[in-house]
């Protein structure tokens, strides 16, 4: 059975990081079958991360952050061509083209995509970007080299912040309109929010939190020039950057039967997605962005994550997964980690702060803006952020693997008093925030029975 | 040759920056930005950087050749 697992046909939708590191994984395996991999942008796989950083500051083109290949996967590309749909039971992948493509099995790794702004005309202004595709990022960065009076950046989560960052560092006027009390609290809590929001005032930045942007304005000739604020006050602005976080690419899959919703395709800790009925299916695998996923660590809740190395840890189980029997099948249980860089400040998480209910400065202070933050939950270590201290991460990552005990026990030199204080952890509830969580917990609480299927037609 | 740096990985021991500072930077104490594609006269440095890297966590290599077919 190993050996017929290796050969067939499979297809994997979505070209960007999951889907390459897939299907370099199914070669590097001894899958010898057919594989095709299908992408609605018109490249090759590339790197995201640097279009926020990088690319904007200037000196990396944005079309150059290509990922390199660990091998050529021998991969038929279909590159600029959107899947539309998935039949379950005649086994096809549609293509927007009219093509259909047979599998034994899919992968489908269709990521996100960003949120935009909700009113199309105003989204439609000469000068409003939204930021997720190279073509995004070449658009803004040419607009930024022109020198803008100021820009507006929507939305204080990662990507709005390393936008702001970004244009601070080409000395540009930024504002930063968020709904929430302060920047990356959604994903960090209080405690971290508030350096954050410092950085933000320090390097310059005109940071607004507690406002929502009510109107994008238009000078007549569909140009953007400034923005109405919840507050009563306007930014005249030759930019804007909506940051409101993102939206999983499903819209495909509404007719497939699979469990895909706003929150991505539910899958179990194998990679196999779930159909609308909770049962598992067998060859039909998720990873990356627009996977949902259920990791023992954090209750069992079903994560949906947008980080990095989750896409590459996720695409390689899927693939080792896709191609051996039952038994020898792994489980994807990486701990979540990202990073962020911003403001000069390199920020790194592991676990999943928002699944906490209270904080300890473990190492360093807030003063220092050099400090690791523990996080727990119910007396457990749940997750750790670390700013300007990569080097400590690991070890915590190792207490959250064990389950340690939260406040965790001594095990820095430089072990502080706030290590033994713990604080709420103040995380609040995503509604409030501009952008969309970057770590989604998407348990269902059971006294909520309902489910209801729409169908589209 | 393109390269691509698990930041998730990485811990900040600049090794590259020493190794190839053209492609490699230090963006504050110790957030990486670099170039992820390497200008030919660099190839040779970022090699070393590969290699030198304590933790491992800079891919070289080149973009599929996506022609189609």
């Amino acid at each position: 059975m190993a050996g017929e697992l290796r050969d067939g046909r499979i297809v994997v939708v979505g070209a960007s990081l999951a889907g390459l590191r897939a299907a370099e994984t199914l070669r590097e395996e001894g899958f010898t079958g057919s594989l095709t991999v299908v992408g609605d942008e018109p490249y090759p796989p590339y790197d995201r991360p640097p279009l926020s950083k990088q690319v904007l500051i200037g000196g990396v083109p944005a079309d150059t952050t290509g990922l390199p290949t660990r091998r050529d996967p021998d991969a038929d590309w279909r590159l600029g061509v959107a899947a539309t749909g998935l039949d379950l039971l005649e086994r096809r992948v549609l293509l927007a083209d009219g093509e259909s493509l047979p599998y034994d099995r899919v992968l489908i790794a269709t990521g996100t995509r960003a949120r935009p702004w909700p009113d199309a005309g105003e989204a439609a202004l000469d000068g409003v970007f939204t930021l997720r595709t190279r073509d995004d990022a070449s658009g803004l960065a040419e607009r930024l080299d022109a020198g803008p009076g100021r820009v507006l950046v929507i939305g204080a989560g990662f990507t709005g912040s390393e936008i702001a960052s970004a244009c601070r560092e080409r000395g540009l006027d930024v504002t930063v309109a968020e709904r929430g009390p302060a920047p990356l609290v959604g994903a960090l809590g209080g405690t971290l929010s508030q350096l954050a929001a410092v950085m933000h005032r320090g390097h310059g930045v005109d940071l607004r939190c507690g406002v929502t942007v009510t109107a994008l304005l238009g000078d007549g000739n569909e140009r953007f020039v400034g923005a109405d604020l919840s507050d009563g006050t306007r930014v005249e602005a030759d930019v804007c950057v909506v940051a409101l976080g993102a939206v999983r690419n499903v819209e495909w899959l509404a007719d497939s039967g699979l469990a895909a919703g706003a929150r991505g395709i539910a899958c179990d800790a194998g990679c196999r997605a779930f159909n609308m009925y909770g049962i598992v299916t067998d060859d039909v695998f998720v990873a990356g962005d627009v996977s949902r996923f259920p990791h023992p660590l954090f209750g069992y809740q079903m994560l949906s994550l947008e980080h990095w190395g989750n896409a590459v840890a996720q695409a390689e189980v899927a693939a080792h997964n896709m191609i051996n029997p039952g038994p020898l099948q792994r489980p994807h249980l990486a701990v979540p980690t990202f990073w962020s860089t911003q403001f000069g400040l390199n920020i790194k998480s592991v676990g999943v702060p928002t699944y906490s209910d209270h904080v300890v400065i473990a190492q360093g202070s807030l003063e220092a803006r050099r400090l690791a933050v523990v996080y727990g939950y119910r007396g457990r270590v749940t997750a750790a952020v670390t700013v300007d201290m990569a080097k400590s991460l690991d070890y915590y990552r190792h207490l959250i693997e064990t389950a340690a005990p939260f406040p965790p026990p001594p095990g820095a030199a430089d072990r502080a008093i706030a290590a033994d204080v713990p604080i709420p952890s103040d995380v609040p509830d995503p509604k409030g925030l501009s952008h969309e969580p970057v770590v989604a917990l998407t348990g269902h609480l059971p006294d909520r029975r309902l489910m209801v299927v729409q169908p589209t037609r | 040759m393109q390269i691509v740096v698990d930041l998730t990985r990485c811990q900040g021991y600049a090794q590259c920056v020493f190794l190839s500072p053209d492609v490699f930077q230090l963006h504050g104490q110790e957030g990486l930005l670099y170039a992820p594609s390497v200008p030919e006269d660099q190839v040779q440095r970022v090699r070393q950087a590969v290699a030198a890297c304590p933790v491992q966590a800079i891919l070289a290599g080149e973009e599929v050749a996506a022609g189609g077919g």
